[in-house]
């Protein structure tokens, strides 16, 4: 085995221990952890699977397999970051609600308050 | 039975006209049958403007977290649904929307029994104009518009409104966040509410800042024009 497929084993086990204790401590939800797990495990497979590559290059037609590599993961990173914003668009509509709920209903608290004891202001 | 008639007033750091301006709503003389109450929704000032708003008899809405204006007029809006208001106009805190033009939208709103009264800065070409690019820019949301609810809406970034039940209920439901005037034509336009245009006289701002400055002028055309194209094929939500 090449020293450079023993790094890249070790290093793609650790990544992927590493998202396991991520979603074991509740810091990462398990929705979004899944596209973590797919990308670590392709690592770990083209580690141990060293002709994979050229095979993969051929069969798409790239003459370098480098350029494969390159591409397949600026493909990913894409897809993944517009995931993001689609994500983030949703946290801030339901941001937006919940601040519009909260507000009315401090102010409904405050009227209520009053009534009860008028010389209050607050 | 009184119409009633809520007053939004969007602020977001107006302590420098807000105290001439409430006092101005709170004392306006309307037509008989209307009911008014004022409401100020604060979109999280950094300023005294919620101590101000707290010395008059207004109702207060204070919002935890910045909205923008389009998130604040909702806030009036579902605000006016929730307490049953027949009726909703939106005067900016920043004191360009005179009170007294109220009337005008009001009489405009008793004649045409429109949706969405807009009160527009030209067609009487009378009053505060604002400046040469905001003009043009106003002339190609005018074309927009056009083509996109069939309308003739020429002030359609006008934020002088007032909705009817059915206008409140709508934006109530769906008002965009940032620059919502135009986009939100669109909406009503394809829900088929009736709208429409009355002449009024603006002022300058009394204080504070406007949220459309140079640097972000364009943003604002790119975003206002992607937001219209999008709302104009978008699935009724």
């Amino acid at each position: 085995m090449a020293r450079i497929q023993i790094i890249t084993i070790l290093v793609s086990f650790s990544f992927l221990f590493y998202i396991a204790r991520l979603i074991i401590k509740g810091k990462l939800r398990e929705e979004y952890s899944i596209v973590w797990l797919i990308c670590t495990i392709i690592l770990i497979i083209f580690s141990f699977w060293r002709e994979g590559l050229d095979v993969m290059s051929n069969l798409f037609g790239v003459f370098v397999p480098a350029n494969l590599v390159f591409t397949a993961c600026i493909f990913v990173v894409l897809v993944y970051l517009l995931h993001l914003s689609v994500v983030s668009s949703k946290l801030q509509r339901q941001n937006k609600q919940l601040a519009q709920e909260l507000a009315l209903l401090k102010q409904q608290m405050n009227k209520a308050d009053k009534n009860i004891d008028p010389k209050k202001t607050e | 039975m009184p119409a009633k008639l809520l007053i939004v007033v969007p602020c977001f750091n107006e302590e420098a006209s807000l105290p001439a301006l409430l006092p101005l709503l709170l004392s306006l003389k309307l037509p008989e049958g209307y009911q008014t109450e004022v409401a100020v929704v604060n979109d999280c000032s950094k300023d005294s403007t919620a101590n101000i708003a707290q010395k008059h008899a207004v109702t207060l809405i204070n919002l935890p977290v910045n909205l923008g204006i389009g998130g604040a007029v909702q806030s009036g809006l579902i605000y006016a649904q929730n307490n049953g208001f027949d009726l909703a106009v939106q005067v900016d805190g920043d004191g360009q929307h005179p009170p007294a033009e109220l009337v005008k939208l009001l009489n405009a709103y008793e004649q045409t029994r429109a949706n969405l009264v807009i009160g527009s800065r030209f067609i009487d070409k009378e009053g505060f104009q604002s400046s040469f690019t905001r003009r043009l820019g106003i002339g190609y949301f005018h074309w927009l518009n056009k083509l996109f609810t069939g309308q003739n809406i020429v002030d359609s970034t006008s934020g002088f409104r007032l909705f009817d039940a059915n206008a409140i209920a709508l934006a109530a439901q769906y008002y965009p966040d940032e620059y919502p005037e135009p986009e939100s034509l669109v909406l009503f336009a394809r829900k088929g509410l009736k709208i429409y245009e009355t002449p009024v006289i603006m002022a300058h701002r009394q204080g504070g800042q406007t949220s459309i400055r140079n640097f972000t002028s364009l943003y604002y055309c790119i975003k206002v024009t992607l937001a219209m194209v999008f709302a104009s094929i978008r699935k009724n939500r």
